[in-house]
């Protein structure tokens, strides 16, 4: 099945914007991360595992056992600082 | 529905303007509290030239309207305004407002410090400051999930 990528601040500076991922059915969030991970260096380090990342999936913070759909769009980026 | 609750924006905004939208139609009004946070010209004792504030169109938006729905249902508030700059700011320049009215002043001081700790915790902004050593990303800070913590609320934003 598909998702929607999106990365945000230094990791879209890192991995540009995003695309369309295929990931197993049943995938977790952390699925996709580790998935990405072995994409190639930039991947690997921008979503090391050590590194403290947010995701989001279809626009709402979500923990990073949450199984994805088809068709969802997932987001990571690192803790927000607004306000 | 009148006016927008929640706008991300570009533009500076007129604090008078908004707090007298809080005003407008509604007699019930005997308090209205307002915070307005701005780009301050040093950070971790380094000169700030200027900001640039990078947001998640969308979702931002909805996460603000979610969290007003949270402040109206645990205070006794009449209405809340939150208005969030984008794009690049220059020192001194006003950041984000929040503004709530209640009927007796207590609710509106608790739903705007509340609506500030969840703000600055869940809704995907991100700083980026410019000083004369180059740019960098702001780190999340620990204070501020600890702000969200008073609330009985877990942040998981700097420390997860």
């Amino acid at each position: 099945m598909k998702v929607t990528l999106r990365f945000f601040a230094s990791l879209r500076e890192a991995l540009g914007t995003g695309g369309m991922l295929d990931v197993p059915e049943g995938a977790t969030v952390a699925d996709v991360r580790r998935l990405l991970q072995a994409r190639d260096a930039a991947h690997a380090q921008a979503l090391a595992g050590g590194r403290a990342l947010r995701c989001a999936l279809n626009q709402v913070l979500c923990p990073d056992s949450t199984v994805v759909s088809d068709g969802a769009e997932l987001a990571f980026f690192p803790p927000v600082t607004g306000g | 529905m009148g006016a927008p609750r929640v706008s991300i924006q570009t533009a500076d905004f007129d604090l008078s303007a908004e707090v007298a939208g809080l005003h407008r139609g509604d007699g019930g009004v005997g308090a209205v509290v307002s915070f307005v946070g701005t780009v301050r010209d040093v950070s971790a004792g380094q000169g700030v030239l200027r900001m640039e504030l990078e947001h998640y169109p969308g979702m931002t938006e909805a996460s603000i309207e979610a969290m007003i729905d949270a402040a109206q249902a645990r205070f006794d508030i009449r209405a809340a305004r939150v208005i969030h700059r984008v794009g690049l700011l220059d020192a001194g320049d006003r950041i984000v407002l929040v503004a709530v009215s209640s009927a007796h002043r207590g609710a509106c001081f608790q739903a705007c410090e509340f609506l500030m700790d969840y703000l600055k915790t869940q809704a995907p902004f991100w700083k980026k400051e410019y000083t004369p050593e180059g740019a960098s990303w702001v780190d999340a800070r620990a204070d501020d999930d600890e702000a969200l913590r008073r609330w009985g609320l877990d942040s998981g934003n700097a420390a997860p």
